[in-house]
């Protein structure tokens, strides 16, 4: 039994110099001795976050630094990203770039990172925090401006619409469904805009949620649905419902918003730029190392994206299925 | 702690069972310790007592978990419940202690009952309505996954106005050592001995290594099933405790996936899928070359991706060696 266990680690140890050989190409990015910045993300595997990460690593061998990122399986495991924190800030890098799941569970840590001198850029969401230097996200107000443009444009800024908002206590609900309903208030005379119902991004909530506007309100001209859950729900209830002729926008993307683009049934949605808040993140970061002043948000490319333009590179590359 | 007298290795062939057991064991912890020191050589971050206790930290709630489920997969069982089941307990902390305003000293023994309890309901499901382990826990997996989210209306509950509960986890009653990690040391000592010296421990493996001789020798195997998932239960409690207390708050979506890891670690540290076979120190062991693994390679800046596959290729060379060790005992 000595033998064959023996045999076991030395094989295991082997595997694992062989992969620290390789390992050198984790840290990405133009090589050499440019600045670390570690990159702790929501999530890993999802599309959204692999486009962050090549934004990311595009403008970190662009400009001779260094990344790595890491995320945790699903946006539940808090646990995992603190410990994937506590992990990156023991390589001492030279800059963090973190989207905190909870930020009260990562303060510890933040607060570690600041007493190492390691700068902290926020991405995606706001970290509940002063010590981020800066914080790169989209402007979800601007961004649902821009869908309340579009929806006006197709109904000829007439009529009645509808809002199906994802929920009214998280920041991205409330901004999402302020910036859709301010640009109608100063904009759009003609157009009324009927209560924001809430349907936790939920497909099959939203869709009830729909349906029930469209029994309720038969003249309705368009529908706005604020992240991919509610737009999906949106367009399943209308298609349940048996009503054509609706204007629908929607936000974020996945592959039933996709489709329902292309055929025609949604007029177009928001989506954000995942591989810009990765670019302008290193490029933040960069900023930070060198003592530069930021200001305290950067905000992200959004598009507007609808059957014209769908396959356009540049949308393509901030779409996911 | 490192037992020596466990029937599985008298069985095995009286004292040179009981040598190979002890073997395993030191080889086990000699993996260990080469991975560590391999860790420290390739990399100038990874040696530090600050990084040793990083490490410590970050096994707690697995090693809380897997030093639990030891019990159950000792006894031939398994345990699928305990990740969602945590979950559940962690926000039932929340519900006694900041939505009922109950203090610490009772808040925190009430969740770890309650995670007794959920074991208790796992074991009549097992021992007297005679469902498979694997589907009894499943169920209760989902059960308690679901309940977690309902009862916390699907928002972590946040302990940041109980003083003290953070604590639990960060605080320091020895200097330099988290409480967490003392806690996980002292419930492995504790785990160690009632396997290896109590009733229900030799009952755990007799069961473990046949169940149907065990019940013809007079004991009533349905009893001390049920006394071993609701025993294995606690520690789910715990690690509700120690999670929660450690992130601040009860996240309800969470827990999927660390009966996985925990499994892992318990096989790691030789217990055998099988019962009758293994130990609380190989599992601590086991938990913590997983930790190791997952801060060194993190540290050596390997892609997330290869982290994966390393871990993998861990669990399949020691299950390997498990396999090769049981042909020749």
């Amino acid at each position: 039994m000595k033998i064959p266990k023996i045999t076991a680690t030395l094989a295991a140890a082997a595997l694992a110099v062989s992969l620290a050989a390789c390992g050198q190409g984790g840290t990405s990015g133009a090589g050499g001795n440019g600045p670390l910045i570690a990159i702790v993300s929501k999530g890993f595997q999802h599309q959204f976050w692999q486009s962050v990460k090549k934004g990311a690593e595009d403008e970190a061998s662009a400009k001779g630094a260094r990344i790595t990122f890491v995320g945790p399986a699903t946006e539940q495991d808090v646990e995992q990203q603190v410990n994937m924190l506590t992990n990156e800030l023991a390589k001492s890098p030279q800059a963090l770039g973190f989207a905190a799941l909870d930020s009260r569970a990562a303060a510890p840590l933040l607060q570690q990172a600041k007493a190492q001198n390691i700068p902290v850029i926020a991405f995606d969401s706001g970290v509940d925090s002063d010590i981020p230097a800066t914080t790169v996200a989209t402007d979800n107000k601007a961004a649902a401006a821009d869908a309340a443009k579009h929806l006006a444009d197709q109904i000829g800024g007439q009529g009645k619409v509808a809002m199906v908002v994802h929920d009214q206590t998280s920041l991205s609900g409330k901004d999402r469904r302020d910036g859709f309903l301010d640009w109608m208030k100063q904009n759009a005379p003609g157009i009324t805009v009927l209560p924001p119902q809430y349907g936790g991004g939920d497909q099959l909530q939203s869709a009830n949620i729909t349906k029930s506007i469209l029994q309720a309100n038969p003249d309705l001209k368009g529908i706005y649905g604020s992240n991919e859950g509610s737009a999906i729900g949106v367009i399943k209830g209308v298609q349940e419902a048996g009503k054509t002729g609706l204007t629908i926008a929607g936000f974020d993307s996945g592959k039933a918003q996709i489709d329902a683009i292309n055929s025609g049934v949604e007029s177009g949605a928001i989506t954000q730029d995942p591989v810009d808040i990765g670019r302008q993140l290193v490029d933040a970061a960069l900023k930070a190392i060198n003592h530069e002043q930021l200001p305290k948000r950067i905000d992200t490319a959004y598009y507007w994206y609808d059957k014209s333009n769908i396959t356009d590179p540049k949308i393509q590359a901030a779409l996911y299925q | 702690m490192t037992t020596v007298k466990t029937p599985a290795g008298e069985q095995a062939g009286g004292l040179t069972g009981a040598v190979k057991s002890r073997l395993q064991q030191l080889l086990a912890f000699a993996s260990l310790v080469v991975i560590y020191a391999f860790f420290s050589i390739v990399s100038p971050f990874f040696f530090s007592y600050g990084n040793f206790i990083a490490i410590l930290f970050s096994t707690v709630v697995i090693g809380t978990l897997a030093i639990g489920t030891t019990f159950v997969i000792i006894s031939a069982g398994i345990d699928l419940s305990i990740g969602t089941g945590m979950a559940l307990c962690a926000v039932m902390s929340g519900v006694f202690i900041v939505n009922l305003h109950l203090p610490l000293a009772l808040g925190v023994p009430l969740t770890i009952l309650f995670g007794g309890f959920m074991g208790l309901v796992n074991g009549v499901n097992v021992a007297v309505l005679r469902i498979p382990p694997f589907i009894a826990t499943l169920a209760m997996m989902l059960a308690a996954g679901g309940l977690a989210l309902v009862l916390s209306h699907s928002t972590p509950i946040y302990f940041t106005d109980i003083a003290g509960y953070t604590d639990l986890s960060s605080g320091f009653l020895i200097p330099n050592l988290p409480n967490a990690v003392l806690i996980l040391l002292v419930i492995a000592i504790i785990a160690g001995v009632l396997l290896t010296k109590s009733v229900l421990g030799r009952y755990t493996y007799s069961i473990g290594s046949n169940e149907e001789v065990t019940a013809l020798s007079g004991i009533d195997v349905r009893r001390w099933k049920l006394g071993i998932y609701a025993f294995a239960g606690l520690f789910t409690g715990l690690a509700g405790v120690m999670i929660s207390a450690r992130l601040g708050s009860a996240q309800p979506a969470t827990g999927m996936g660390y009966e996985l890891q925990a499994i892992a670690a318990v096989v790691i540290g030789g217990t055998s899928l099988s019962g009758g076979k293994g130990s609380i120190i190989g599992t601590l062991i086991g938990a913590l070359i997983i930790s190791v693994l997952n801060n060194g390679l993190q540290i050596m800046s390997i892609p997330q991706e290869w982290q994966n596959v390393i871990l993998g290729a861990v669990i399949l060379v020691a299950v390997y060696t498990d396999r090769i060790r049981k042909k020749e005992a």
